[in-house]
């Protein structure tokens, strides 16, 4: 292999059209996605010997913690930095998500994922950050690889760009959040305000929307078991909803 | 009287800069917060191994003064001791606190934190949370930040640039422009006090193990306006990094914590399957040389010893810039469970399995001790701080502050493993709270100062971007850069002579000529990420200035007789802060006396 051929689906902002450009730069070994989008926008020349604009990406961390370089890379969506180009099939074809506004090529607007950590009280509520002198509650070394695996969820979006509930005809506020109001629910003081976060998954956009596709499962680079928080926060919501009915 | 709601603007949202929004939030303050991402996203979520403090959990007597000790020596007493005793002493509160909030701590079998140990320590110390630490860490802050936003006490300036300070007449800062990274327009934004804790400053060498942001280019606009920088010549090189084409990625001291031993083939340029070279054909050169801490000694010590096993002695395997490090002698099941997150990243990135195959590594542009200088007051009863104070924290431009990796008061010549989040959420959390004092203290709010100051500012940066964006013909930003790193590695690296630094200084100078001339691919007035990228490199030049320090206290290695012998010669010579301040023609460069109040210079650093 002497050459990568890129074939980059591009966006000059929101409102325009998308086009594709290709490209083709010289292979190197250990190349993964991001290394050959930062190789590119050196000489940003594409097939037709067009001196172009370089890519616009988003990228950050390159090693698969950050979730910024989230992108569909031969039909499958996965961070670009972790993705070897050893492992894929020519052309590589990168294009935006599809679930998000495009900012500008690669680059898409994640920011209702953090609207919806705000909905579902994502978060431990404390007194102040400061020293109280005493430590939370224990946790059981159980409970903790369940919340551990939960706390690693980068809010990179590939639960949502796969999840056929979340799209513009539907209000599902997707995976991701309602495995982190799960994460939260699931602290010995964080379930202290467990009941506000299942009223924030039980209207419309909530967890009934869930159409059980369990794709979010199976693409979560981090191999989050979203399903099994989404099935605990059902179940949850449901009993909630009778004591709403009953003990009011 | 007090003004009314004061304005405070935060820069960067990695650990310090979301303690200091918390803390100032918390005081009842309104906190503008900018970032060039989603502050989630920070490289704070990069820190693997851990977080230092003195717990004492484990049967081994453990003390925090023992937590003061190992990072003044560790730092070769560099650091001025009122503040490192402060963080040492305040660190376990830290950890309650954070574990109030939520983070995801590794637990023993009877639910408390478990902890692990680190480098250039004999306790263990470090409390972890799997093998993400940072990015729980990280995640936890978002949270409570996230908490704010709600309470409606933070506004996020998201995909916002810091372009330069807006200061008055008296010389205080009281604001910021900014530039708008989706429509390229150029605010001035009002503030009675600004954080910079923006991180920092790996990209300068080109490849680094930090993330992509960490260009320290809001330093270097800060230096530029006047705060002065220090101790620039301290870049920790961390000894386990995996070598790559876009990043050096980290393989953390965890692994070297946990029993991971490093080491060559006696046989030089012995390119054999590791697994078949016995035990006596392999060299364990850390543990021969310092049987005391063997394999974990601290940073700074590990990667001069594999300089000069692979440099200097031609030793590296296969005769490369490589040499191993091994956990193959420990069980799979042990190493999955304490260090599965790190070993996930080596597999994943080099294709080889951690636990079968030993890992190939060299030492990798890390982290900067250094930084913006930054005040502090000593509280004179306890020989730690006074808190809170409006000094602390507070640069040499007044109503300007900084915290985290920005600033370079903890860490003296070394940083110890597991002390870098403890310092960027202790001093986020202490410039937090000097903050909310400094603003209690003013007599005048922001909102009377004169409108030109903000007019004048925003013209200046926009004839800038003006300036790169109509350029025909000039500087690739992405090509300059490439030289600049290129350059740093191979001139101001591990070991350094005086004649390199000079030839560094001499490129410094030829390459800010160049980048005033940019010239960008991308003409468009929306998201132009070139243009963002080329005023960083800009910037990056200058602060670059900073790191070739000749002369002096980069010269010792504790691990020759002869420094010892001359060691405490030396200390009455280097026993210095260095500080640059900004000129044109480059920095002026003076020397501050380190405060040794806590613990007396009468030892060397000996890790055999």
């Amino acid at each position: 292999m002497q050459e990568i051929h890129l074939k980059i689906q591009r966006q000059d902002g929101p409102d325009s059209g998308p086009y594709w450009d290709e490209f083709k730069i010289p292979y190197r070994p250990q190349h993964n996605v991001i290394s050959v989008l930062m190789a590119l926008r050196e000489h940003p020349v594409n097939v037709k010997g067009e001196r172009v604009a370089p890519v616009v990406y988003e990228v950050g961390c390159m090693e698969e913690v950050c979730g910024a370089c989230t992108m569909i890379i031969n039909g499958k969506v996965r961070q670009a930095c972790s993705t070897l180009v050893d492992t894929l099939a020519q052309p590589i074809v990168l294009r935006p998500m599809t679930k998000f506004r495009v900012v500008r090529d690669l680059m898409v607007d994640r920011q209702p994922m953090f609207d919806a950590l705000r909905k579902v009280r994502g978060w431990i509520d404390i007194d102040g950050g400061y020293d109280i002198h005493v430590h939370a509650p224990r946790i059981s070394p159980k409970d903790w690889e369940k919340n551990y695996d939960f706390s690693r969820c980068m809010t990179c979006g590939c639960c949502m760009e796969v999840c056929p509930q979340v799209n513009t005809r539907s209000q599902f506020i997707g995976p991701a959040p309602v495995g982190q109001a799960w994460l939260f629910s699931n602290h010995p003081t964080g379930k202290y305000y467990k009941e506000e976060r299942l009223h924030a998954l039980m209207g419309p956009g909530g967890i009934t929307d869930c159409g059980n596709a369990q794709n979010c499962v199976r693409i979560c680079p981090k191999e989050i078991k979203l399903t099994d928080a989404i099935a605990r926060i059902g179940r949850d919501a449901t009993i909630q909803a009778l004591k709403d009915l009953f003990l009011k | 009287m007090a003004i009314k709601k004061p304005k405070i603007i935060v820069i960067g949202g990695g650990l310090g800069g979301l303690w200091a929004t918390m803390r100032i939030a918390e005081a009842g303050n309104q906190v503008m917060l900018f970032s060039l991402f989603q502050v989630k996203r920070s490289h704070s979520a990069c820190a693997q191994g851990g977080i230092n403090a003195c717990l004492d959990t484990k049967g081994q007597h453990d003390s925090v003064w023992q937590h003061v000790v190992d990072t003044i020596k560790g730092g070769a007493y560099l650091a001025n001791q009122p503040p490192v005793k402060a963080m040492c002493e305040d660190a376990p509160g830290l950890i309650r606190t954070f574990d109030r909030m939520g983070v995801t701590w590794s637990r023993t079998p009877e639910g408390v934190m478990d902890l692990r140990l680190f480098g250039g320590v004999k306790n263990k110390r470090t409390c972890f949370a799997g093998a993400t630490t940072g990015q729980q860490l990280l995640y936890t802050c978002d949270e409570q930040v996230r908490a704010h936003e709600e309470r409606g006490l933070v506004k996020k300036y998201e995909f916002w640039e810091f372009l330069s300070l807006v200061k008055d007449g008296q010389g205080r800062c009281k604001g910021i422009t900014a530039l708008n990274l989706r429509t390229m327009e150029v605010e001035a934004f009002r503030a009675d006090a600004v954080v910079i804790a923006t991180g920092g400053l790996g990209l300068i060498y080109g490849k680094s193990t930090n993330s992509a942001s960490c260009t320290g280019a809001a330093a270097s606009r800060a230096y530029q306006q006047g705060a002065a920088f220090m101790n620039g010549e301290f870049i920790q090189f961390h000894p386990t990094g995996m070598p790559g084409d876009d990043k050096n990625r980290l393989m953390s001291e965890a692994a070297r914590g946990e029993g991971g031993r490093i080491w060559v083939p006696r046989k030089q340029g012995d390119t054999s399957n590791p697994l078949t070279i016995p035990d006596d054909q392999r060299w364990y050169f850390l543990e021969e040389w310092y049987p005391a801490y063997g394999n974990t000694v601290p940073r700074d010590v590990a990667a001069r010893a594999i300089w000069k096993v692979v440099r200097d002695m031609g030793m590296g395997i296969g005769g490369k810039d490589l040499v191993y490090l091994d956990l193959t002698h420990l069980s799979e099941e042990f190493l999955r469970r304490r260090l599965g997150g790190i070993l996930e990243i080596y597999e994943k990135f080099a294709g080889d399995d951690p636990t079968k195959v030993p890992m190939k590594i060299f030492p990798a542009v890390h982290y900067s001790m250094g930084g913006i200088w930054v005040d502090w007051e000593k509280n004179e009863t306890t020989g730690a701080l006074k808190q809170p104070s409006p000094r602390n924290h507070q640069t040499s431009v007044p109503g300007l502050f900084s915290c985290g990796e920005a600033d370079g008061t903890y860490h003296g010549a070394n940083r110890l493993g597991a002390n870098s989040l403890l310092s960027a959420s202790y001093s986020g959390r202490v410039v937090g709270e000097s903050v909310a004092a400094y603003v209690k203290g003013l007599k005048e709010s922001v909102d009377t100062a004169p409108e030109d100051l903000y007019g004048n500012e925003k013209k200046r940066q926009e004839s800038i971007n003006k300036q790169i964006m109509s350029c025909s013909k000039g500087e690739n930003p992405f090509l300059l850069h490439k030289e600049l790193g290129d350059m740093m590695r191979d001139k101001v690296s591990i070991i350094r002579t005086n004649k390199q630094l000079d030839e560094a200084l001499e490129k410094l100078k030829e390459l800010k000529e160049r980048a005033s001339r940019m010239c960008l691919d991308d003409r468009h007035g929306w998201s132009n990420a070139s243009l963002s990228y080329a005023r960083q490199v800009q910037d990056m030049i200058v602060l670059g200035e900073d790191l070739p320090i000749p002369e002096g206290k980069f010269a010792g290695d504790p691990e020759f007789e002869a420094y010892r012998a001359k060691w405490k010669e030396n200390n009455t010579k280097w026993l210095k802060t260095t500080l640059a301040d900004h000129t044109p023609e480059g920095p002026k460069i003076s020397y501050e006396d380190v405060d040794t109040s806590v613990l007396p210079v009468e030892e060397p650093r000996d890790y055999r």
